[in-house]
């Protein structure tokens, strides 16, 4: 077990050293969600009272977004220059490889959250900064990650990638998004906690249990 | 090299099966007195009239379409568990099936909608769940076209065969915490007593019947058609021809 962990901190610093090198992908992917926001401002126009009625929807959009882009970069990066297959050739069980890349796009994901959320509060006048929002925030980066690196690991093989990962990931992220929306509207309206938090946490474990597993199926070739 | 050469025989591709034939008569004479029976016997309905005919076969496309998925999931666990081709042919003859009848169970709910509720689509948890159930099964029929090789198409359509179907009830209770306008269900376990007439419930039965009948003719004859093509293609790549990537 303890080794299982060391294995997985390893690749997980691996991939942050290379992140704290290159900064590609945390830079990109906070430009891109501020453009997100910035569209929605444009093509919604809302007037100054509305910003809290719509900041969940486009925060959330934004977040959908970047996260996609956030899990496809992580495996691109191994793809380029075969890195998948040495990693494979490692020691490191399938499970390891699977929660090591999890993680660092759930890392990722909430760095940029910490950049993205204070920003949307200023942006959109609506008060992001909670900790509703937080644990809303935690429990759907979760799941974003988990079920993000199954369908990128799945989407860079196959031809047309770039569509690929959205085509499966969304229609089965869905309840997990809705829950976030639903949720944060909560938070924003002052409510707190919500009911919508204890059927993401049962998402996040279904998949953080099913993930690993199909990863390994997928990798036995 | 995929595994595909190794796994089809090379042998003369078999007829389909006899049993399958008189299935596929009698899937024909079950759907023309299904017909009959729903345009000329069934009653129309007091409430909403002749459109309420749909129903009949509306509601089995779509019960049909569930036990489509519960296929493709039981056939994709056993692939991913023996890696044998016969549980890949099941999950992917019911993949398509599948898909063909919840766009149907769709297209027909909205032509029923326009009439009774006024609008062609509305954002109702029963509804949502199933075009969101449509793009699960469609995204998993992609994946293994668009996959490097056939093998590989395999198993990733076996994944998200699993992991689509995983996700159903998390979709469908997600949905339900909004308000539901889909009428309740008038028959099975959930239905109120006498909520629809004898000779309706009737016809519906045999509705279904007839459907399930069809239903089982368009699986054993996929899965008929998926063994000539593995083995086509395990022809293909025996005489060191290009496999072509990932079969439609």
């Amino acid at each position: 077990m303890t080794q299982f962990l060391g294995t997985v901190a390893v690749l997980v610093w691996k991939d942050l050293k290379l992140e704290f090198r290159s900064r590609d992908i945390l830079v990109s992917v906070l430009v891109f969600g501020l453009l997100v926001a910035l569209l929605f401002s444009f093509a919604l126009k809302p007037s100054p009272g509305e910003g809290a009625r719509l900041a969940p929807a486009i925060l959330w959009v934004a977040l959908a977004f970047s996260g996609t882009i956030t899990v496809t970069r992580t495996f691109v990066r191994e793809q380029e220059q075969g890195g998948l297959e040495g990693l494979l050739l490692t020691p490191a069980s399938r499970d390891a490889i699977f929660l090591g890349k999890a993680l660092t796009s759930f890392l990722f994901m909430l760095a940029v959250e910490a950049v993205l959320l204070p920003a949307f509060s200023a942006l959109l006048a609506a008060p992001l900064l909670s900790a509703g929002i937080a644990v809303t925030a935690v429990l759907a980066t979760l799941g974003f990650a988990t079920l993000g690196t199954l369908f990128s690991a799945i989407a860079v093989q196959t031809r047309s990638r770039e569509i690929m990962l959205p085509v499966l990931f969304f229609p089965i992220i869905l309840p997990l998004l809705i829950g976030a929306v639903e949720s944060s509207a909560h938070a924003l309206s002052g409510g707190g906690f919500s009911r919508w938090l204890p059927l993401m946490g049962v998402f996040d474990a279904l998949f953080l249990v099913l993930c690993p597993w199909a990863f390994g199926a997928i990798m036995e070739e | 090299m995929s595994s595909d050469a190794v796994t089809a025989r090379i042998s003369p591709a078999k007829p389909l099966g006899q049993t399958t034939r008189w299935l596929g008569l009698l899937a024909l004479v079950l759907t023309l007195a299904d017909l009959y029976l729903i345009f000329l016997v069934a009653p129309a309905d007091a409430v909403l009239g002749q459109v309420q005919r749909i129903f009949y076969i509306h509601v089995p496309m779509a019960v049909l379409s569930f036990l489509a998925f519960f296929l493709v999931f039981v056939g994709s666990l056993v692939f991913l568990m023996r890696r044998t081709p016969r549980w890949d042919r099941l999950a992917h003859a019911a993949t398509e099936i599948g898909v063909v009848l919840v766009t149907l169970a769709l297209l027909t709910g909205i032509i029923w909608a326009r009439p009774v509720w006024g609008v062609w689509w509305t954002w109702e948890p029963r509804l949502t769940t199933t075009l969101i159930l449509w793009l699960i099964y469609v995204a998993c029929l992609m994946v293994r076209a668009y996959a490097p090789s056939r093998s590989r198409g395999a198993v990733y359509a076996a994944v998200v065969g699993i992991i689509g179907f995983a996700d159903v009830p998390i979709v469908y209770y997600s949905v339900q915490w909004w308000r539901s306008i889909h009428p309740a269900p008038v028959v099975g376990p959930l239905a109120e007593a006498g909520a629809l007439e004898p000779i309706m419930l009737a016809i519906f039965l045999f509705s279904l019947a007839a459907f399930l009948v069809v239903f089982l003719y368009l699986l054993l004859q996929r899965i008929a058609v998926r063994r000539l093509e593995d083995q086509a293609a395990g022809v293909r790549l025996a005489s060191g021809g290009q496999a072509s990537p990932g079969a439609p």
